[in-house]
């Protein structure tokens, strides 16, 4: 048992652990997910998480060290943003054609995301710094946090707010685009990008190729456009209020 | 997929990003290095020797895209405490928020698309009789 103990001390320091966990905690959700015919509520990122937050809160383990080994993952995020260029080539002249009305749907609906939240925030009482950390949420999680930062709220809170804006949207927006009857792939695709930035677009991704780029198209779009916009438009809000 | 076609569309990729760091670092962008480095590999996608390489190599990232979430979110969850704090009315204007912009965003481009077709969507639910 000592033994055990030891190895276990000794293995869940090392950069494996984090990675061995990740990812086959992962493939066992991707797994289950797909045995049951990937319905939303089902997503994989959700479980994972769940599942490998308990695992290191049970055994004590730190998040570095965590870290330590699930960087190899994290650091593929940004070739995995690069490759989303190669969907948005395949469908490059629908795109030039569609251009204007993407572009609006991306202002009107990053706006509304950014807007209410900050509005809703406002009216339940939540403090200044919160609002400002809410703000970006629609972005994916390292350009939110340089955002807040600009905004003068707290970067972490603003990365977690990112990370659970990407599962809510994921998770629920399937349902609320059924409700409201919008099917058609790229219209749901896109919708989940820009609101719900990677984490939606790999739902979408998961669900229809044609959603999926113009998830990825709509999270590039996000990005620049609150990148540019809200450092001004957030502060003219809150003044508002 | 040849092992070739792994090692040259894999450095491509991160070439396209390094590329896009400086670029965006010596042009004061605003943009992430990657966004930049997307909308490159966009422009360089023209050329067909490239294509060959890049497309398998990307359309097998983009299969386990949601898998390299699995990190920060993990940290999410771990960092509770600090939405603990306001946590209720955080997460309801979070959840709310989300749905409008959802809708918002569906809503325009559907209106602005007239042309498209009715596509179904393979999860919607079939119509119901008028």
């Amino acid at each position: 048992m000592t033994d055990f103990v030891q190895l276990w001390v000794y293995l869940s320091a090392t950069p494996l652990f984090g990675l061995t966990a990740t990812l086959a905690t992962y493939a066992l959700a991707d797994a289950a997910s797909r045995r049951l015919g990937q319905p939303p509520w089902a997503n994989p990122v959700l479980w994972t998480v769940l599942l490998l937050g308990t695992l290191l809160t049970l055994s004590g383990t730190p998040y570095p060290t965590y870290f330590s080994g699930a960087q190899f993952i994290h650091f593929l995020l940004g070739p995995a943003v690069v490759a989303l260029g190669w969907p948005l080539w395949q469908r490059r002249q629908q795109l030039r054609q569609r251009g204007l009305a993407l572009l609006l749907a991306a202002l009107a609906g990053g706006l509304a995301a950014a807007a209410s939240a900050v509005l809703i925030g406002a009216a339940l009482g939540l403090p200044g710094d919160v609002l400002r950390s809410l703000a970006p949420k629609s972005v994916t999680a390292p350009v939110a946090m340089g955002i807040a930062e600009q905004l003068g709220g707290v970067p972490a809170l603003a990365a977690a707010m990112a990370v659970l804006t990407g599962l809510v949207g994921a998770v629920s927006g399937g349902y609320l685009l059924d409700a409201l009857r919008l099917r058609q792939p790229e219209v749901r695709g896109f919708a989940l990008g820009t609101v719900s930035h990677g984490i939606g677009a790999a739902r979408a991704m998961q669900v229809h190729p044609e959603a999926g780029a113009y998830a990825g198209l709509a999270l590039g779009l996000q990005v620049l456009l609150s990148a540019l916009l809200l450092p001004w438009l957030a502060p003219l809000l809150l003044r508002l209020l | 997929m040849t092992p070739a076609t792994l090692l040259r569309g894999l450095s491509a990729l991160l070439l396209c990003q390094a590329a896009g760091e400086l670029l965006a670092r010596a042009l004061h962008w605003p943009l992430p290095g990657p966004v930049v480095g997307m909308l490159l590999l966009v422009a360089l996608l023209n050329w067909a020797p490239l294509r060959a390489t890049v497309a398998p190599v990307a359309d097998g990232v983009l299969a386990h895209l949601s898998l390299l979430f699995v990190p920060v979110g993990v940290g999410v969850m771990v960092h509770l405490g600090l939405i603990a704090q306001h946590g209720p009315r955080m997460l309801l204007a979070l959840v709310l928020s989300t749905w409008v912009g959802l809708a918002v965003t569906a809503l325009v481009l559907r209106a602005l698309l007239p042309s498209v077709q009715p596509n179904v969507h393979p999860n919607a639910q079939p119509e119901a009789p008028p």
